[in-house]
């Protein structure tokens, strides 16, 4: 493949997708981005104004709690809430390091006191509250702080009689916080049954990847449960399914495909598709009650 | 090794098989031993007593493991009367990982649902290893909204390695039947009792084990991920696992000085499997006990508390 294959703009696929270079193909940080799944070399700004989702194959890559929730909310109007809410290390966790400095790191790699961010806004004009959650700290792991802020996000969403949005991202409860991360999956499914009971709407969105703990609380809850293309979703990953039952597993399991064809999720939607679809659904739903 | 003790355990595997090896020739001959043996048998009760004051974490997951461990039925027979096994998700299929049905115990009826291992290895095959699938999950949630129902307060026994990790599983959604217990399980016009007798693995256990009193069997273990899964995330290695267990906080001690379970019920000298009966007296007496404090609350009352208290965790 020559370099000007690499550089051509969208609307080009490249050859043969399969075709891995030794080097990796590295592609230095800036102007250029390859997309993980076609590997085409994608130019940066265009890529952002396509929502980060591939031109060339369509691929949804994954991006941050607050990109994704600038693209989701309206620009007006929009403000952060319970932003004080702060890890704690109850056990005192140690293994090769202290929990304490891995969360001190990734706080500092990341910008974010811990891995979900909520805001009150509003999409298309219709009052929402919104949680998105951050991948790239510890892997959006559900400990005490994502809980406590998830379940006051989601009371501030019952007393407003506002329709609650999640966008999860997570592998899973946080090890590092044991039994107390495990309380969580209770405490967060036990508020979003509070809202079921009170007629307050919860729209959860799945994007890549969503397993364990969050899986199997907050993420399947939704009175309608979304997925982005391609997202991988399941309650154990594929490794240890591997493991256990000692076969290869199918193509396509767990995405979000898979998802939709046995009865777990309501609809498939394009990142692009996005604000549209949740607010005309959002609408409906709250339509007799305003 | 003796494969009834642990290895943790051997030096009472060998003062026990000097015990038999004496109360074989006492029984050959007429030499009176009995005051040999009885200093054994009181040494080996000391030594026992030693080694289980000073357990670590991984030791207690051993226990937890014991291959002869009571599990949920043991306790159902000797706990229960009249108990009447119910069947069925009315979807999909009947789950044999998870136990259900109504029994008397002192004479109040009541809804009891468990994981169940299974003894020996057709009962184990035929019970996954009690790893329940989605059709578990949702028989049980389909007896508890019937319990709600008819009033009848639930006692829940928790014992498994995990909710399945298989294709079948995910198919039928055992993320969304797990889910949908800790919601509904939140706001059951019922008491709800739970117990965990062996080991509460993750999401597995906790899909039955949302409740107004949590207890353990003291050497019972409550984790968020196995040992073993934590040590090989963490350290890249299963061999860590003890590592992880002593960093993970899985006993009744610690966890119930973070307020997450309210009671540990003491076990007998060397575990519940070297007597089952007392086991299941001590499980009882303690059911009995909160059954009764718990119906006495009015049922507002009760759902408060249950959700304020699932409200606390993890606050600061």
């Amino acid at each position: 493949m020559s370099w000007v294959d690499k550089i051509l703009p969208s609307g080009v696929r490249r050859s043969d997708p399969s075709e891995k270079r030794k080097s990796g193909g590295v592609v230095p940080e800036g102007l250029w981005k390859k997309c993980v799944k076609c590997e085409a070399v994608l130019y940066r700004p265009e890529l952002e104004e396509n929502q980060d989702v591939c031109p060339k194959c369509d691929h949804h890559m994954r991006i941050g709690a607050r990109r994704r929730i600038a693209l989701f909310l309206d620009e007006q109007g929009r403000e952060e809430i319970l932003s004080g809410i702060e890890p704690v290390d109850r056990l005192k966790f140690k293994d090769k390091k202290k929990y304490k400095d891995r969360l001190a790191a990734a706080q500092k790699s990341t910008g974010e006191k811990d891995a979900l961010i909520a805001y009150k806004g509003t999409v298309k004009d219709v009052p929402v509250v919104t949680v998105a959650f951050e991948f790239n700290f510890h892997g959006g792991s559900m400990g005490s702080a994502v809980g406590e802020k998830f379940t006051q996000a989601a009371n501030i969403a019952l007393q407003e009689r506002r329709p609650l949005v999640c966008f999860s991202a997570s592998g899973g409860a946080r090890m590092q916080e044991a039994l107390i991360s495990l309380m969580q999956m209770a405490k967060t499914s036990a508020v979003l049954e509070r809202l079921k009971q009170n007629g307050v709407p919860y729209i959860s969105v799945m994007t890549d990847p969503i397993y364990g703990g969050v899986s199997a609380s907050l993420a399947l809850l939704g009175d309608i449960n979304v997925a982005e293309p391609g997202a991988r979703a399941g309650f154990a990953g594929p490794n240890i399914i591997e493991q256990t039952i000692r076969q290869k597993l199918p193509p396509g399991f767990q995405r979000s495909e898979f998802l939709l064809e046995h009865g777990a999720i309501d609809m498939i939607v394009r990142r692009a598709d996005m604000r549209d679809t949740l607010a005309r659904v959002l609408g409906n739903l709250t339509f007799y009650q305003n | 090794m003796n494969p009834n003790y642990l290895d943790f355990e051997q030096p009472i595997a060998e003062l026990e098989a000097k015990i038999e090896e004496l109360q074989l020739v006492g029984n050959d001959n007429d030499i009176n031993i009995g005051e040999e043996i009885a200093k054994l048998k009181d040494k080996s009760s000391k030594l026992t007593e030693k080694i289980f004051s000073s357990l670590r974490p991984w030791d207690v997951v051993k226990i937890a493991r014991h291959p002869m461990r009571p599990y949920t039925l043991d306790y159902i027979r000797r706990i229960f009367t009249d108990f009447d096994e119910l069947h069925g998700d009315r979807h999909f299929g009947d789950d044999s990982a998870i136990v259900g049905g109504i029994g008397k115990i002192d004479g109040k009826p009541v809804m009891v649902i468990g994981q169940e291992k299974g003894r020996g290895v057709t009962e184990k095959v035929k019970r996954n290893f009690g790893m329940p699938k989605p059709e578990g999950y949702r028989k049980a949630l389909r007896l508890m909204e019937m319990a709600e129902r008819f009033k009848l307060p639930i006692v829940t026994l928790i014992d498994t390695p995990g909710a399945y990790p298989g294709i079948d599983s995910e198919e039928r959604g055992i993320s969304e039947a797990i889910a949908q217990n800790l919601a509904v399980m939140s706001r059951l016009k019922t008491p709800i009792i739970c117990i965990v007798i062996g080991e509460g693995s993750s999401g597995g256990a906790l899909g039955i084990g949302v409740g107004d009193h949590i207890a353990m069997l003291q050497y019972s273990t409550y984790f968020v991920i196995s040992p073993e899964g934590c040590a090989n995330i963490i350290w890249k290695s299963t061999e860590f696992a003890p590592d992880a267990a002593e960093a993970m906080g899985l006993t009744s001690t610690v966890l119930e000085e973070l307020g997450i379970v309210d009671a540990t019920i003491p076990e007998p000298q060397g575990g519940a499997h070297r007597d089952i009966d007392a086991s299941a007296e001590r499980v009882k007496e303690h059911i009995l006990k909160h059954l009764e404090s718990l119906q006495a609350l009015p049922e507002p009352e009760l759902l408060d508390i249950r959700y304020q208290r699932l409200m606390s965790y993890g606050t600061v």
